[in-house]
């Protein structure tokens, strides 16, 4: 419940403050709330297609498939994850600036306001399928469906909370402090959706567990006490790791920490010039 | 001594592929599993193949063999285990905790 209340919150976080910022810097327009409503409303009719499908993916799943299927969902969730941190290592003041930039071409009367939808609905359409998958993986690593829901919910409305906040007065706090903690977050649920995905490939005889298990911590945390859960939804802790699992949870971090490290490097030169 | 040797490192993965992992038959019914007892080799990699002859779906779920899966009603499905060290490894159906209840015994 927790990974899907940290996923929602995360993804929702970032269309919430775009449309927190948008509905702030578009304050004087007319129709201005018509046009973001509507906005959102695409994005989540859009999202919810989404869903649609990848319900019904998982039903064609059978025999072996199940782990192919589980495999290949976080495996696609992984690369969602890496795309998505690494690209806001490099563009997240870029977004906030830029959705500034074009609400006001719009104020001047240079854009359609139009433009206003269109750029709600992608935002929410972007953050809503990637939370529609997330959400799955979550739920085909034995998550409940009640749990994800709750927690999808806890994260939604915390989510729609920083928002309005932004939107009400906090235009001036350090929006890149919210990205570098979530992005940390982020960073260590697409380790541990790689070491899930290994694991499937292993039960379903793909790849080989090369050392099964590598260490044994269940007796100190057990992945059933409440301490090894919350581990475990937040970081992919796994008392009884193999080889192949920990190799593909420290793959993914150096991939996507290398990926975020090269894209961040020229923006100081930037900064300065 | 040499060309031996390259000839052994080169025959060993021949030898990981060669042998088909054993299959070990495990029925699920009336929410139990049957046998309670799995016995297999230890150091061996085994295909438990799941038989579910009930009409709702189970989970077969293992923290100690690090494995989950889910069987639907009536069917087949394999889940491969090991190679594990000597032990035992408790296994549950989760989801009728109460009466479904095994073990694999590795000697």
């Amino acid at each position: 419940m927790f990974g899907a209340a940290i996923i929602v919150f995360r993804e929702s976080l970032e269309a919430a403050l775009l449309i927190g910022i948008i509905a702030a810097a578009a304050r004087t327009l007319p129709n201005r709330n018509r046009w973001l409503w509507s906005g959102v409303a695409a994005g989540v009719a859009g999202a919810l297609v989404v869903a649609a499908l990848a319900g019904s993916i998982a039903e064609m799943a059978g025999g072996m498939g199940q782990e192919m299927l589980n495999a290949s969902i976080l495996g696609l969730a992984v690369i969602m994850l890496a795309w998505h941190n690494i690209w806001m290592a490099r563009h997240a003041r870029e977004m906030v600036d830029g959705a500034k930039a074009i609400v006001r071409d719009v104020a001047d009367g240079r854009r359609e306001l139009s433009a206003i939808m269109l750029l709600v609905a992608m935002a929410v359409l972007r953050e809503g399928s990637e939370t529609v998958l997330f959400l799955f993986s979550l739920a085909s690593q034995g998550e409940s469906t009640g749990q994800v829901l709750t927690g999808g919910a806890l994260g939604l409305a915390a989510g729609a909370v920083v928002g309005y906040t932004m939107y009400t007065g906090l235009l001036h706090v350090p929006v890149r402090w919210f990205f570098t903690v979530t992005a940390a977050l982020v960073l260590l649920l697409a380790a541990g959706m790689a070491g899930q995905m290994a694991r499937f490939l292993i039960q379903g005889d793909i790849l080989p567990p090369l050392a099964n298990p590598i260490w044994d911590t269940s007796a100190w945390l057990s992945s059933n006490s409440a301490g090894g859960t919350l581990l475990h939804v937040l970081a992919g802790y796994d008392p009884r790791p193999s080889a192949m699992q920990a190799l593909f949870y420290l793959g993914t971090i150096a991939v996507i920490g290398l990926g975020m490290y090269l894209v961040r490097s020229p923006s100081p030169a930037r900064a300065s010039a | 001594m040499n060309r031996i040797t390259l000839l052994a490192v080169l025959c060993l993965p021949l030898a990981a592929f060669a042998a088909d992992p054993a299959e070990v038959p495990l029925t699920i019914k009336n929410h139990r599993f049957e046998p309670a007892e799995v016995r297999i080799p230890a150091g061996q990699k085994v295909k438990l193949m799941i038989h579910n002859q009930d009409s709702t779906p189970e989970e077969f779920e293992s923290h100690e063999l690090n494995r989950e899966k889910v069987i639907p009603a009536g069917a087949k499905s394999a889940i491969f285990i090991g190679p594990l060290q000597a032990g035992k490894y408790p296994f549950f159906g989760e989801f009728n905790e109460a009466t479904a209840r095994g073990v694999v015994i590795a000697e």
